[in-house]
């Protein structure tokens, strides 16, 4: 008996070890031919930078390497976090992507509804290759394209009748950087919603219709329910996503004038340390972006389980 | 015939339906001109002469319309260098990028494959987390790959979220094809090559889109990894002339004054931003169906 008990535990430990080597025998090349080059880039070029995070806390010299850096603990921390800048540059990072979200979150629904609408599917296919266009013009282009257009003898101002600079306004930056995304991205992001539209269920809508429901009536009770599930997942993404606003954009339509406005964490982290080479500083400003972003992105998912029954992403 | 369909089913509709839809007609056509206008805009701009463009902005006057900003960026061999470049650049990433993601997607596919979940969480921390800016070029300029193509192909070689994506795909695919090829004793290699991947073709055309225009389009990798001036892709060209306003050398140089050279810097711009983006504006149209998909692949997921 005793000896029995004793035995079980060993041979099903026993067993399983061999099952997992008949499996790995049978199965090697899922491993070596699938999985091991994603594995390798991953550990190379995602988790060994993971590690270069303590680079924010040494007063880094490249020719010592990270270990034979001096050590300052939180000293960058505290020299960012005590600067007159930070609050600057963190506002300015949290007001681009909020309102950003205000203003651009809601504009591909309101497109979506608006080609659910058109009932002529010839038209709606030539309006939706205009509205996709722009997602296809490269954001360097798109900051040339801005940057004439505002020029004091550009497009806006001819239809204006002004002369103004607005490149060089740090009040304007943020309206230029938030319609120049929605003009540039609304309709492209309208395509997922539309799609969600077309699966609403066409007897249910048309029963509505034969019940007299307006437009209003159908909306509520036929398309927003349809939609309902798609628009909360994009907007939890979006909220995960804010404090990681676009670099190249925000770069793209800095000019020496506006950095009031629009110099924003990503931009100040590739100044102060591609730059200006102060590596640990800039590493830290970095770490300190990601870990916001992370608190968010955890605290969102959260909220959604709750709201939600249970079910997060 | 259609037309009269159309009005007859408006003026059906009661009438506060009507109100709205006539407000919703006319912010969307706001929105289509808003997206028009500045392209027509761009494009007449670009024939005006640079000292009227200057003075006083589009004009309509044709016989001081001019082909010059078109034939200087043409006949400049930067442009062409970032064209080369970018083509280059694109192409190798979105094969080896395509390659690396279809083939890790296919063991975490399956339902049978050992440490799953651990490759997936692997994977999926680094979408929320990572080493940031610094550490990632340290890497870079340790290993050697500073200034090489490599440090433009290698590192965002693989995409999660692509993988993510592919994977979602290959689970749509009928179980039975799989059990039929092992059953006739076909290999892993084998059943991935000649069966799963064939069908496949939507999501792999998809995912190769995404990644060349991406590529395309993108300019940060090339600014900080890529010095010189041979490798720059056309995204980096296309910065110097258009943000930086600095045309590229023997662009403007003939210039008498400092002033003229201004004005034709500008003028360039146009003529720039029309030629970049005229390859990727007439092929969207043939292979928006293939974005369309993608899009629809990942909201399955979501």
């Amino acid at each position: 008996m005793r000896k029995a008990m004793a035995n079980a535990p060993a041979e099903k430990g026993g067993s399983k070890m061999h099952n997992l080597l008949v499996y790995l025998r049978q199965h090697w090349q899922l491993y070596v031919l699938f999985m091991l080059p994603a594995f390798a880039l991953t550990v190379i070029f995602r988790y060994i930078p993971m590690g270069g995070i303590m680079i924010a806390f040494t007063e880094y010299n490249p020719i010592r390497g990270i270990l034979g850096s001096e050590w300052v603990g939180f000293a960058h921390f505290k020299r960012f976090l005590s600067s007159p800048d930070f609050m600057r540059y963190l506002m300015n990072t949290l007001k681009l992507s909020v309102y950003g979200l205000l203003w651009g979150f809601p504009a591909p629904i309101l497109l979506a509804f608006l080609l659910n609408r058109i009932l002529s599917s010839k038209t709606k296919q030539k309006i939706q290759l205009v509205l996709y266009m722009p997602n296809f013009i490269s954001v360097i282009v798109l900051c040339g394209i801005v940057r004439i257009l505002l020029a004091p003898t550009g497009m806006i101002n001819m239809l204006l009748g002004t002369s103004t600079n607005f490149m060089t306004m740090p009040s304007a930056f943020r309206t230029i950087y938030i319609a120049s995304g929605i003009w540039q991205g609304a309709g492209w992001a309208s395509i997922i919603y539309t799609a969600a539209l077309s699966n609403a269920s066409k007897e249910l809508k048309e029963a509505a219709v034969i019940d007299g429901a307006n437009i209003i009536q159908q909306i509520k009770a036929v398309e927003w329910p349809a939609i309902k599930d798609t628009v909360l997942i994009q907007f939890i993404m979006s909220v995960g996503n804010i404090m990681s606003v676009g670099f190249e954009k925000a770069y793209a339509l800095q000019t020496d004038l506006n950095l009031n406005a629009s110099e924003i964490i990503s931009t100040y982290v590739y100044k102060k340390g591609l730059l200006d080479g102060d590596y640990g500083f800039s590493t830290a400003v970095g770490l300190f972006n990601t870990v916001i972003n992370v608190i968010l992105l955890i605290s969102m998912n959260a909220l959604v389980k709750k709201m939600n029954d249970g079910k997060g992403i | 015939m259609k037309p009269k369909k159309k009005k007859s089913e408006f003026a059906k509709q009661p009438l506060e339906d009507k109100i709205l839809l006539i407000i919703g007609y006319t912010i969307l056509g706001l929105f289509l001109v808003a997206i028009i206008l500045p392209v027509i805009y761009i494009i007449l701009a670009s024939f005006v002469d640079p000292v009227t463009l200057q003075n006083s902005g589009l004009s309509f006057d044709f016989s001081k319309w001019t082909l010059t900003a078109y034939e200087r960026v043409l006949s400049n061999s930067q442009i062409w260098v970032g064209f080369k470049n970018a083509l280059l650049y694109s192409v190798l990433f979105t094969v080896i990028s395509v390659v690396v993601t279809l083939l890790a997607a296919y063991p975490m596919s399956r339902a049978d494959f050992k440490g799953k979940g651990f490759f997936n969480t692997i994977f999926v921390i680094t979408m929320f987390f990572g080493g940031g800016l610094i550490p990632t070029y340290l890497l870079i300029a340790n290993l050697g790959m500073l200034d090489t193509i490599w440090a433009i192909l290698i590192p965002g070689a693989f995409s999660v979220w692509n993988m993510i994506i592919a994977r979602t795909y290959y689970m749509g695919i009928p179980r039975d094809l799989q059990e039929a090829a092992e059953i006739d004793g076909a290999t892993e290699m084998i059943y991935f090559f000649r069966i799963l991947l064939p069908v496949c073709t939507p999501i792999i055309a998809t995912i190769s889109m995404w990644q060349f225009v991406g590529m395309w389009n993108s300019y940060f990798d090339a600014m900080i990894y890529l010095n010189s001036a041979s490798k720059q892709p056309l995204q980096l060209v296309l910065r110097a002339i258009l943000i930086q306003s600095q045309p590229q050398p023997g662009m403007v140089s003939d210039m008498q004054s400092t002033a003229a050279r201004a004005q034709l810097a500008e003028l360039l711009k146009y003529a720039t931003i029309i030629i970049s983006s005229l390859p990727l504006m007439i092929m969207y149209p043939f292979f928006q169906k293939y974005f369309d998909n993608g899009i629809m692949a990942g909201a399955v997921k979501g």
